[in-house]
């Protein structure tokens, strides 16, 4: 079983085989199962996921009303206008925040690595894969990689923003789907690290202040950042750029900041947007309840 | 290691919209359920840290009360849990707690008809993963990632043996197993989780064997 991430560059890089690949074989040895049906079971998973993107360019609402339609709004703004920071990271945002609406709104979605960044990972995926034109098996590879690296950060640091803030959850997801489109763009296990770290530097911090302790407001759009970012490192990663910081330490430092981060920025919606003006009257509304409780 | 499997991280499928004081939730709930092996007729759900914070946003209310009436995190029917319980005759009461926990998302369940009680302490570690750290006032670790089986039994020699000795003759293998007691020659609690689901017919058998009192399972 691989611990950290230079384990498994190791493993796939000395026998030649990719990140998708050690982590099918650790999986099948495991759960003793068959390839056969830890390759169903993922591909059931991809099919939720697509399912869910469809579903939110349809255009849903949450119960609250506090989110729904931008998914919509984005993809009809690519049909009439070519986006400044390109079609594909708007593709992706697009499907990432397609993914949490229909999260927002109680509908189905494939945790990845949570429900509140479910959308980084599937977002890309559908985005990459008008460009790169991948096989089934190479999308559902696709989610055996973020798994991976995904896996990594649950053991190593922490995938929850109750416990590390919204770098845990949405930066965790975003620095998986980076590695995930290296390894489909055709860039090496070592490349996939170097993503993985790229992304993760830059979420570092992220605190995790739900306004009315819905995952709605920022989960939302901290998606579609996330996704984008995952697309940029990836590039980065595929010129060659390496990080400085080498991913496992990147990964251990997420880990300190959200063991050092106070609770009001853990989920718990007593701090950052949560606790704003706008936020609190937000939240008022939610529970028609009156201002003056606190 | 926390987490074993790459279903852990992509995955589960489940109804939105968290999968910490959601889908989590719903487990801890449904595990209580299995471990008291029928539908309770009241529960008791305490709240604390961010589960007491932002249950209602969550969801966190409806996903306990889904998982005791046995729902899986991907059942439809959850947002519906409360409603359904209601009518089937079971009272529910929610207690936010101020009191601070190791685990920000905790939640302590009393549930019970007139045949009998269990109390469960289960926190929510992310991703969907939930974890039973108390039953019944005895602490164990059980990480729901496994299929398990849990024995009540008197504090006794010969109590240990006579468990394992009949796992062994059906060869299931144990992955591990934990065993404590809240005083010496009292009653004792033995965890034991395994590679595969096992047979009521063996749970049965464990039930009736030297020592041994109350037998109970959870299933993967």
């Amino acid at each position: 079983m691989f611990r950290n991430v230079a384990e498994l560059v190791e493993l796939a890089e000395s026998q030649d085989i990719q990140i998708s690949e050690v982590m099918i074989r650790q999986e099948m040895e495991v759960k003793q199962m068959t390839r056969e049906q830890v390759y169903g079971q993922m591909e059931k998973n991809l099919d939720v996921m697509e399912k869910a993107i469809e579903d939110g360019l349809k255009g849903v609402k949450s119960h609250s009303g506090l989110t729904g339609g931008d998914a919509v709004l984005i993809q009809n703004y690519m049909k009439n206008h070519t986006p400044l920071s390109g079609n594909l990271v708007m593709d992706a945002v697009s499907k990432a925040v397609a993914t949490n609406e229909v999260n927002a709104a109680m509908g189905t979605i494939c945790a990845t690595p949570t429900a509140g960044s479910a959308g980084c990972v599937p977002g890309t995926l559908f985005a990459v894969k008008n460009q790169l034109n991948p096989t089934r098996d190479q999308m559902v590879r696709y989610l055996f990689t973020s798994g991976a690296f995904g896996f990594v950060v649950a053991n190593n640091a922490s995938i929850s923003g109750a416990a590390g803030g919204c770098q845990a959850e949405v930066g965790s997801a975003a620095g998986m789907a980076a590695a995930a489109i290296v390894e489909m763009a055709g860039g090496t296990p070592s490349q996939s690290a170097e993503a993985m770290a790229i992304t993760l530097k830059n979420m570092l911090g992220l605190i995790c202040d739900p306004v009315a302790g819905l995952v709605e407001v920022p989960c939302v759009k901290r998606n579609a950042m996330g996704a984008s970012n995952a697309v940029t490192a990836a590039d980065m990663a595929l010129a060659g750029v390496t990080s400085r910081i080498p991913c496992d330490e990147v990964i251990d430092a997420m880990y300190k900041v959200g063991q050092r981060m106070p609770s009001a920025f853990r989920e718990t919606a007593q701090g950052g947007l949560a606790a704003t003006p706008t936020g609190r009257e937000l939240e008022a509304k939610v529970y028609g309840i009156s201002l003056k409780k606190e | 290691m926390k987490y074993r499997s790459v279903f852990d991280i992509i995955g589960p499928v489940m109804i939105g919209p968290s999968s910490s004081h959601t889908a989590g939730a719903a487990r801890i709930g449904r595990a209580a359920r299995h471990l008291f092996g029928r539908e309770p007729k009241y529960a008791h759900v305490h709240l604390y840290g961010s589960f007491a914070k932002t249950y209602k946003g969550h969801g966190t209310d409806v996903a306990i009360i889904g998982g005791l009436l046995d729902y899986e995190t991907y059942d439809q029917r959850i947002a519906q849990a409360l409603e359904t319980a209601r009518s089937n005759g079971m009272k529910v009461r929610f207690h936010e707690e101020d009191a601070h926990t190791d685990h920000p998302n905790t939640a302590r369940l009393k549930i019970g008809d007139d045949d009998g009680e269990l109390e469960l302490v289960g926190i929510s570690i992310g991703g969907g993963k939930a974890e039973i750290t108390e039953l019944n006032g005895f602490e164990l670790h059980l990480s729901g990632s496994h299929p398990a089986i849990l024995l009540i039994h008197n504090d006794r020699y010969g109590a240990i043996a006579s468990a394992t000795a009949i796992l062994a003759k059906h060869q299931i293998n144990i992955g591990r197993m934990e065993v404590s007691r809240k005083a010496q020659g009292e009653q004792a609690l033995m965890v034991i989780e395994m590679d595969q689901n096992i047979d009521d017919s063996i749970l049965n058998e464990l039930e009736r064997a030297d020592h041994i009192t109350q037998v109970a399972k959870i299933s993967e």
